[in-house]
C-alpha cells in the first residue's frame, strides 16, 4: 500500500542516527510499541530489580501431581479480593450512624441505587463464600499433612487468618443494623464479656460505652472496614511469601523415583 | 521429625519439585478457572437470593430471639444443648477457645514425618469427629425452629372439623406459642428440650382436666398462668389437648 509522504522530525525529536549496520529509520508501529514497552520495564526493573522477584514468583516449578485441591487456597484469595472491591462500593453509600441513618443507608443501597441490592449480595453471599473457602483450603492442608516441617509457620498464620475471616462475618452482622443484626451482636457481645481474664474488657470494648449503640456501630464499623481487613491482607501477603519460599507441598501419595542422576546439585 | 528425616523430607521434596511444572502458566491457569467458578457462585447467589433487610431494630423488645449467620449456628446450637449454667461458660467461650489453641499448635504436637492420610489414624479419626460433630451441631441448628412460633401442623381430623374447632386450635397455638412456654417445653420443633417435659405428645398423658389443672397450678419451676384471659386460657387448653 503507498503511504502518503510524512514531513520529517524536527531535528531535536529525532533519536540519534542509526549506527551503521543497523537497518535505518522505518520501524513498524508494533515493534516501535514492544520496543517502549520493554524499555519501560527495563527503566523501572533497573531502579527496583523487580522482574527477579517477578520470575521468583511466577517461574518457580510446582512440585509433580499438583491437582486442583491446590487452588482452594488462591480460591479464597479471590473471595478476599471481591469482598474488599464490594465493600468499597457499599462503604461508598453505607452510614454508621445508630440512631436510624445505619439503617435508612442500608434500605437506600438496596432499594434506590443502582445495582445496590446486587452488589449488596454479592458482599454478603461472598461472606458465606469465603468462610467455606477457608474451611475447605484448611482441610486440605491438614489431610495432604502440609503443615509439618518446614510448612509449620504457614498454618499458624492460616489460623489467625481463619480467625480474622470469622470476625469480618461476626462484626459485618450488625452494620444492617437491624433487628436480627442487632440482637445477635447484642448476644455475641455478652458471650464474648463472660470470657475469662479478657473477656469483660474485650466486651467493654467492643461495646464502646456502658450502652449497646450508637458508639458499638461505629466501632464495629472501623474494625470490620480498616483493621481487619488491613491485617488479613498483611497477613495473607506473609502467607503466600512462605508458599513461594518453601513452595507448595506435593500431594502425600506421590512416590519419589530417585534416579541416580537426579542428584541434589541438579536440584 | 527428627534431623535426618527433615533432611530426607528435603531431598524428596526437591526431587519433586525439580520434575514439576511452572507455576506460570500451569498452576494460574489453574487458579483462574477456580476464580471465575468463585465469582460465578458469588454472581449467581447474588441475583437467586438476594439482599434482605428486616425490622427496625427495638432495642425495648424482650421476646425477640437471635440468630447468628448460618456458619456460627453450630456455637448458638451448642449454647442450647448445654443446659446448666455453669457450663454455659465452658460450651460459648471454652470449646472454641481449646480449638483454636489446638489448632494452633498442631505443627507443634503432632510431629511425625508420616504425610498420607491413611498412615495417620489419630489426626483422621479427630478430623471426622471434629467435623462431622460441626456439621451435626450447624444442621441442628438450623433446624432448631423459631422460639416464638411453633411449626406444627394442624392435623388433619381438626382442620376436617373446621369452624369453631379449627379456630380454637389456631388461636391456642398462638397463646402457647407467645407466652414463653417454648422456654421450658418442647412442641414438635420448636422450643426447648428442658426443664420441662416434652409437650408435643402431651394430650396422650394427660386429659384436658389436668392439663388445665397444671397451667393453673404447676410445679415449680413452671410459673402459674392462671392471670391469663379466660378466653386465651381455654383456647391453650384446647390446643394442648389436640397434642396427641
Ligand atoms: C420456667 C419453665 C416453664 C415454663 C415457662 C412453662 N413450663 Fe410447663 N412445666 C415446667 C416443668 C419443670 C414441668 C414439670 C413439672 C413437674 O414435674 O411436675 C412442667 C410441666 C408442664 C405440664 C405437665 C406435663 C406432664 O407431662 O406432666 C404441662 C401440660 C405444661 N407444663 C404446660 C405448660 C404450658 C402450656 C406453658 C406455657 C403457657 C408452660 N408449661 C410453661 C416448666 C415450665
Ligand atoms: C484468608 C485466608 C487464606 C488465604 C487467602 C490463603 C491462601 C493460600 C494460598 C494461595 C496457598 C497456596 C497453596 C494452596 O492454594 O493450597 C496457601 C497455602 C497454605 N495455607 Fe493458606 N490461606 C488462607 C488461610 C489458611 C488457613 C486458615 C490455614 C490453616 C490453618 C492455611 C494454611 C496453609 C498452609 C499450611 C499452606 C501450605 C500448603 C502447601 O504447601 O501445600 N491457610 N494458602
Amino acid at each position: 500500500m503507498p503511504r502518503l509522504p510524512t514531513p520529517k522530525l524536527p531535528a531535536a525529536l529525532q533519536g540519534p542516527p542509526p549506527r551503521p549496520g543497523e537497518e535505518n529509520g522505518n520501524v513498524a508501529p508494533a515493534d516501535a510499541a514492544k520496543e517502549a514497552g520493554i524499555t519501560v520495564v527495563d527503566w523501572v526493573d533497573e531502579r527496583t530489580s523487580l522482574s527477579g522477584a517477578a520470575r521468583w514468583l511466577m517461574f518457580r516449578k510446582i512440585p509433580k501431581g499438583t491437582n486442583w485441591y491446590y487452588t482452594l487456597g488462591s480460591a479464597t484469595l479471590f473471595a478476599f479480593l471481591s469482598q474488599a472491591v464490594t465493600g468499597v462500593f457499599l462503604a461508598m453509600y453505607y452510614r454508621p450512624d445508630a440512631g436510624g441513618g445505619a439503617y435508612e443507608s442500608i434500605r437506600h443501597i438496596t432499594d434506590q441505587v443502582f445495582l445496590g441490592q446486587f452488589v449488596r449480595g454479592m458482599h454478603l453471599w461472598g461472606a458465606s463464600v469465603m468462610v467455606v473457602l477457608v474451611f475447605l483450603h484448611m482441610a486440605r492442608t491438614f489431610l495432604f499433612g502440609a503443615y509439618k516441617y518446614p510448612r509449620e509457620l504457614n498454618w499458624v498464620i492460616g489460623v489467625v487468618l481463619l480467625i480474622l475471616t470469622l470476625v469480618m462475618a461476626l462484626t459485618g452482622y450488625l452494620l444492617p443494623f437491624d433487628q436480627r443484626a442487632y440482637w445477635a451482636t447484642v448476644v455475641a457481645n455478652n458471650i464474648t464479656a463472660t470470657g475469662p481474664l479478657i473477656g469483660p474488657y474485650l466486651g467493654d470494648f467492643l461495646r464502646a460505652g456502658p450502652e449497646f449503640g450508637a458508639t458499638t456501630l461505629s466501632r464495629f464499623y472501623s474494625i470490620h472496614m480498616l483493621v481487619v481487613p488491613g491485617l488479613i491482607a498483611a497477613l495473607i501477603g506473609a502467607h503466600l511469601y512462605l508458599v513461594t519460599k518453601l513452595g507448595t507441598t506435593a500431594p502425600p501419595w506421590q512416590k519419589v523415583e530417585t534416579r541416580p542422576e537426579l542428584n541434589e546439585a541438579e536440584v | 521429625m527428627n534431623r535426618r528425616e527433615k533432611e530426607q523430607y528435603l531431598r524428596d521434596y526437591g526431587i519433586l519439585k525439580a520434575k514439576g511444572k511452572p507455576f506460570f502458566p500451569y498452576a494460574v491457569t489453574k487458579d483462574g478457572a477456580m476464580a471465575c467458578v468463585v465469582l460465578a457462585v458469588i454472581i449467581t447467589m447474588s441475583l437467586v437470593l438476594g439482599a434482605g433487610q428486616g425490622p427496625k431494630p427495638n432495642p425495648t423488645t424482650t421476646s425477640y430471639v437471635p440468630r447468628p449467620d448460618w456458619y456460627f449456628f453450630f456455637l448458638f446450637e451448642l449454647l442450647r444443648v448445654v443446659k446448666p449454667d455453669s457450663l454455659t461458660q465452658l460450651a460459648t467461650i471454652g470449646i472454641p477457645t481449646l480449638g483454636m489453641i489446638a489448632l494452633f499448635l498442631l505443627p507443634f504436637y503432632d510431629r511425625s514425618p508420616e504425610r498420607r492420610p491413611e498412615h495417620r489414624p489419630i489426626a483422621m479419626v479427630t478430623f471426622v469427629v471434629v467435623v462431622g460433630a460441626m456439621a451435626l451441631l450447624t444442621y441442628q441448628g438450623a433446624h432448631a425452629g423459631d422460639p416464638t412460633t411453633i411449626s406444627l401442623p394442624t392435623p388433619q381430623r381438626i382442620v376436617k372439623a373446621g369452624g369453631a374447632t379449627l379456630a380454637e386450635y389456631e388461636a391456642g397455638k398462638a397463646v402457647v406459642a407467645q407466652s414463653g412456654c417454648l422456654a421450658c417445653h418442647k412442641i414438635g420443633e420448636n422450643g426447648n428440650g428442658g426443664p420441662g417435659p416434652n409437650l408435643t405428645r402431651v394430650a396422650t398423658r394427660l386429659p384436658a382436666g389436668a392439663i388445665a389443672r397444671t397451667l393453673v397450678n404447676p410445679t415449680a419451676p413452671m410459673p402459674s398462668f392462671r392471670n391469663l384471659p379466660p378466653n386465651k386460657f381455654k383456647a391453650a387448653v384446647a390446643f394442648l389437648n389436640q397434642l396427641k
